[in-house]
């Protein structure tokens, strides 16, 4: 027992709840008059946990990773990569939020310290390594999001959200630790190395079932087909800030964990989940793009857009190779950036009265009232789309090179005539702002922040973003490897 | 080497011109091409000078290795012999001159950069072509020269007329490239090599042998020229492959002097002539040259007598021209084939940039019956057509030894049919001779209605756009009170030049063209006997050209000068036959009928039931609409009920256990 280490090892959740205590004490005595201070010492609360986590990502003597909390917990290179993505997704979220509430006189002190709360609970699954933080992590990161799903309480769209998300999410919840009750009473154990060596020797349909009842809890987190019915209408009802930071970084815990769960865990029964993921990227990818291209709302156009590319990031996880492991996180890394930059792009469409537009036809001739902003939603567009000089392409490039690499060559192939579909609708956007007559329904831009942030997150999945592969590449080898160690 | 800087500067000058373009504005690009020409000129001269006297002998100047593929190995090299320095000057010498006239006639275009970029590049394709030691180098500057005609014709690209005549030049030259190339395949399959010199050192051994083709074995030498006579065919616009030519007038009218009459459309007969011990060695192909190059001489002239258009007028007579010369080649008479390419060079040069002055005069008037009476209005304009036209009918006489170029050129020629005694020859003659009737009958009747007589302009609707008056409001002034501009001295200038050409090229070099082996120097098969013959034929055949040439102006004072009734009456006495004639024997509704309209229909096939039927249908469209329905249904699926949300979550769950138990 070693609780300097330990705490040291915990030290971004620990930084981010205490400091979620302190400020949930300030808000309360000062009620909402405060919500601008406590957003800021959030978002200093988030570079904290940030330069911590970045320090076990790049320091020396952190490449194996270590275990916390008697086996539950595990600081390593793979978590410390999620922690940096999440992060700096709250820290994004959180900067963009007044502005939006401010309109409606919502912005309370409440929102800066739920995101606070929701990303110790991704800090938990990320490093993850039982399955009991694994629930606990979850299940705090879920309940904050419940709430902030329905953060514009009188908005009924919002309430609305925020109750579908929260039913489905505790049947999800319920699937899962149905699951995990199976696992525990089939193996003994709730540690993944314990499920890993209990299933050496083979898998008794009890335990069968525990995996796929697991995988299924989890599959709903990263909103993979059929587990995603709940994304279009959540995201399209939240408030935008909230849609924002559900596209980022809970989809960065989830997968990361179920990455985690499916390698350390079932790493050595990789035949019972393989066809599984497989199936489910497909669909996903598919039904992603399919179902994309019938929407006329942006933020709902987002939402199948995300089940589309995690389709692709689980092509990744299908690989079950640290190659496909370290594809994954090359994604995730350019998935977050291209998402953050969407949205926040969408957060700056509002009309001359400051109510925000979400009707893609009302983005007609963007191009030509802001070009600035056209082009930068335009640099998104195709990235997500994957057209060759933008960064997004390198995310399926390296995808479907590791899949080639483990054999799944119909898979890849189907992958790239897939997104074929999806660029469709991205273009389908470009083509409105660039080729249709001006509607002239959205105003200047209010807000230099966001403004700045798209600058940065269009920069970085602009051609220039290959420079950063030098830096990348390097690091997501190192998490991918990390995984691996002890599987 | 000379020969070198020959050959790039036009093509320095054209890349320079043409990627410079608007960047270094019109002069510069004028300049810098027109300078190049003038340079190639000046360099062109001498060579041919230096083999006429007798004190050059020919040579090979490499370039550059191009392809070594097994038994397939060719260089880039430029081969000058006496038959190549004919040609440089002919070609470096029109090509100067219409650069310089081009000064003038295009002065107003906004594409100036681009159109003389253009003149360079064909120029130094043309080259490319008369400088080639192998066929493959022949056959680049083949294409390059058919790309720049193509370029050229459709210059006004705006005009869908132009385009369409570009587009019909370049198809129909195809055809005859497909033959050109099937003739080099099948020389390179046989001689083992493209080397112009080996294959025509081996040719005569070849006489003889057979080789199979389309399923018969025929006479291999027969067989191979044949194919590079349809090449020949094409690029020289003779019968079946003419059509292209009187369309190419859609081009700007230095085009049509420099590329349809003085050069590109001569290439055929340089080649015929570049490979004529191998068409001495097949008797059949000769004939078929022969029979080709009378019939297309006899047609051409007939339709050049009804057309309207000065162009199209000069246009047929080019065509008829270069049956002329096929036909003499066709009778082994190559030295005087190239002779009549030499002079007509000159003077239809000097006939085109003539029209071309005349119609810059005439406010862009292209249809003689609004002509007539220009003589004291453009007076050196007509003079230089007066020089043209009786260089081309052939004004001379015999006995005093003092004629206009044509007048040697095409006497040769007759004289040479006559003299060759065989069947084909003699046919040549008379349909040669009767041409020549024709071909006076034409050219005056264009000199008539154009420059005598009384003005008939306001009949011209160019005119009345000029003027702003309708026939009616101008009343008895048939002028329409418009003033005729002569040209100016950029323009005159060639027309000078070459009217001096057009008087003096016969007189001074038949001797050498025609009589002296050792100016041809082996470049070209000379048939020593044929030429000592062609001088021994009985003085009626020597006056006979000469005798048409009157009756034919005698025709044109009766019909267009003195009675101008008579061509009515004429013409609809002969009804049909006119008609025929004047519709261009309905070679165009033919090939319409026949090849146009077939593979349209074929096109259209292809088109709408493999291409949208088939390919798209299963392909592109068919997965969008797969897509559509597939997002309709999603769309559908996605209720917004939250039980509808939990079963679909809980028919996965079971279906994945299903999969597992089951598998």
């Amino acid at each position: 027992m070693n609780y300097a280490l330990w705490f040291q090892l915990a030290s971004p959740e620990i930084v981010l709840s205490i400091a979620g205590l302190l400020l949930l004490l300030i808000a309360a005595w000062s009620s909402d008059k405060s919500a601008r201070l406590v957003s800021i010492l959030t978002v200093a609360a988030f570079f904290g946990a940030l330069a911590l986590s970045l320090n076990f990502l790049l320091a020396d003597g952190y490449a194996e990773g270590a275990d916390a909390f008697y086996g539950q917990y595990r600081m390593d290179r793979f978590a410390a990569l999620s922690k940096v993505l999440i992060f700096l997704s709250a820290i994004a979220c959180v900067i963009v939020a007044p502005k939006f509430f401010a309109r409606d006189g919502m912005m309370r002190a409440e929102y800066p310290i739920l995101i606070l709360f929701a990303s110790v609970g991704m800090g938990l699954m990320v490093s993850a390594v039982d399955l009991l933080t694994l629930y606990i992590g979850l299940e705090l990161q879920s309940l904050a999001a419940y709430v902030l799903a329905s953060f514009l309480r009188s908005d009924d769209r919002s309430a609305e959200a925020g109750l579908k998300y929260f039913v489905l999410g505790a049947l999800a919840s319920g699937i899962l630790l149905f699951g995990m009750s199976l696992l525990y009473g089939f193996t003994g154990t709730t540690s993944f190395i314990g499920i890993q060596t209990a299933f050496s020797d083979g898998v008794s349909t009890g335990a069968l079932f525990g995996v796929v009842f697991v995988l299924s809890g989890l599959a709903f987190k990263i909103s993979a087909v059929p587990f995603h019915m709940w994304t279009p209408d959540v995201y399209e009802g939240a408030p935008t800030p909230v849609t924002t930071f559900f596209a980022t970084a809970p989809k960065v815990a989830a997968l990361a964990l179920t990455m985690r769960v499916a390698i350390e865990a079932f790493g050595g029964q990789q035949s019972v989940w393989q066809q599984i993921v497989i199936f489910v990227a497909m669909a996903s990818i598919l039904l992603g793009g399919v179902a994309a291209i019938g929407q006329t709302n942006i933020k709902r156009l987002l939402a199948y857009s995300s089940i589309n590319n995690v389709g692709f990031m689980l092509i990744g996880l299908a690989c079950g190779t640290p190659e496909g492991a370290s594809a994954m996180m090359t994604y995730l890394i350019i998935y977050v950036a291209m998402t953050l930059g969407s949205f926040i792009c969408v957060l700056d469409l509002n009309d001359r009265e400051g109510r925000p537009v979400e009707d893609i036809p009302k983005l007609a001739g963007l191009s030509r009232t802001r070009p600035g902003l056209a082009a930068a939603l335009a640099v998104f567009m195709f990235s997500l789309a994957g057209i060759p000089p933008l960064f997004g392409f390198w995310g399926k490039f390296v995808v479907f090179d590791a899949a080639v690499a483990a054999g799944l060559i119909p898979l890849a192939a189907l992958g790239i005539a897939a997104s074929v579909i999806g660029a469709f609708y991205y273009l389908k956007v470009i083509k409105v702002m660039y080729f249709d007559e001006p509607a002239d329904v959205i105003a200047p831009s209010d807000s230099t922040a966001r403004l700045a942030l798209i600058a940065v997150s269009a920069l970085f999945v602009s051609p220039l973003g290959y420079f950063a592969t030098l830096a990348l590449s390097p690091i997501t080898e190192d998490a991918a490897r990390a995984l691996f160690w002890a599987a | 080497m000379a020969i070198t800087l020959i050959v790039f500067l036009p093509l320095l000058a054209a890349i320079i011109a043409g990627l410079g373009n608007r960047i270094i504005g019109n002069v510069p690009a004028k300049l810098v091409t027109t300078a190049a020409l003038f340079a190639a000129c000046a360099l062109s001269w001498p060579i041919f000078l230096g083999f006429l006297s007798g004190s050059s002998t020919e040579y090979v100047v490499p370039v550059l290795s191009w392809l070594r593929s097994g038994d397939l190995q060719f260089d880039w090299a430029l081969r000058v012999d006496t038959l190549t320095a004919v040609m440089l000057v002919v070609v470096t010498s029109v090509s100067a001159l219409v650069h310089l006239y081009s000064w003038g006639y295009m002065d107003e275009d906004p594409d100036q950069p681009r159109f003389f970029a253009y003149l360079s590049l064909f120029t130094f394709a043309m080259l490319m072509l008369v400088t080639a030691d192998n066929l493959v180098q022949m056959f680049f500057g083949w294409e390059g020269v058919g790309l720049a005609s193509y370029l050229l014709i459709g210059f006004w690209f705006r005009k869908p007329s132009a385009n369409a005549a570009a587009i019909k030049a370049f198809v129909v030259n195809r055809v005859g490239d497909l033959g050109f190339m099937m003739g080099i395949f099948g020389t390179f399959l046989v001689f083992g090599t493209v080397s112009i010199p080996a294959i025509l050192a081996a040719a005569p051994g070849m006489e003889g042998a057979t080789i199979g083709f389309l399923g018969g074995r025929f006479d291999l030498m027969t067989v191979l020229c044949l194919l590079l006579f349809i090449g020949a065919m094409g690029k020289s616009a003779q019968l079946g492959l003419h059509t292209w030519l009187p369309d190419a007038m859609e081009g700007p009218t230095p085009v049509s002097a420099l590329i349809h009459a003085a050069t590109m459309v001569t290439a055929g007969v340089f080649m015929v002539c570049r490979l004529s011990p191998m068409f001495e060695a097949s008797p059949i192909a000769l004939t078929v040259v022969t029979i080709v190059g009378a019939a297309t001489c006899f047609f051409a002239a007939t339709i050049g007598t009804t057309q309207w258009d000065i162009k199209r007028v000069i246009a047929y007579s080019t065509c008829s021209q270069l049956g002329y010369m096929f036909f003499a080649a066709g009778v082994g008479a190559y030295g005087a084939a190239m002779f009549h390419l030499f002079t007509h060079a000159f003077f239809k040069a000097l006939l085109f940039l003539g029209a071309g002055s005349v119609i810059h005069a005439m406010h862009h008037e292209q249809d003689m019956r609004y002509y007539g009476g220009l003589r004291k209005h453009i007076p050196l304009t007509f003079w230089a057509m007066l020089t043209g036209t009786l260089a081309i009918t052939g004004v001379g006489i015999y006995h005093l030894g003092v004629g206009f170029a044509g007048f040697w050129s095409k006497d040769a020629i007759l004289e040479a049919a006559y003299a060759s005694g065989s069947q084909a020859g003699m046919t040549a003659f008379w349909v040669g001779t009767v041409a020549a009737l024709l071909t006076s009958f034409y050219s005056w009747r264009l000199m008539f209605l154009t420059f005598w007589g009384k003005p008939r302009w306001i009949q011209s609707e160019h005119i009345q756009h000029s003027v702003h008056k309708t026939p009616e409001q101008a009343g008895a002034d048939t002028t329409g009170g418009y003033h005729p501009h002569e040209s100016p001295l950029a323009m005159l200038l060639p027309l000078g030049l070459l009217g001096i050409g057009a008087v003096i090229a016969g007189q001074v070099f038949h001797d050498a063209f025609l009589d002296q082996a050792g100016f041809w120097n082996g470049s070209i098969t000379y048939n020593a006997d044929l030429m000592h013959a062609m001088h021994e034929v009985p003085t009626l055949v020597k006056y006979a050209a000469s005798i048409v040439m009157v009756i034919g102006l005698a025709v044109a004072w009766l019909f267009y000068i003195r009675n101008t009734s008579l061509p009515g009456k004429v013409s609809a006495a002969l009804g049909p036959v006119y008609r025929f004639v004047l519709n261009k024997w309905y070679f165009d509704e033919l090939y319409n009928a026949v090849f146009v309209k077939p593979s349209q229909a074929l096109g259209r096939f292809f088109w709408k039931a493999g291409d949208e039927g088939t390919i798209n249908r299963f392909g592109p469209d068919g997965a969008a609409v797969l897509v559509t329905s597939g997002s309709r249904i999603a769309v559908k699926l996605q209720s917004g009920f939250l039980y509808s949300y939990a079963l679909v979550m809980l028919l996965g769950l079971v279906a994945a256990l299903t999969w597992l138990m089951v598998r």
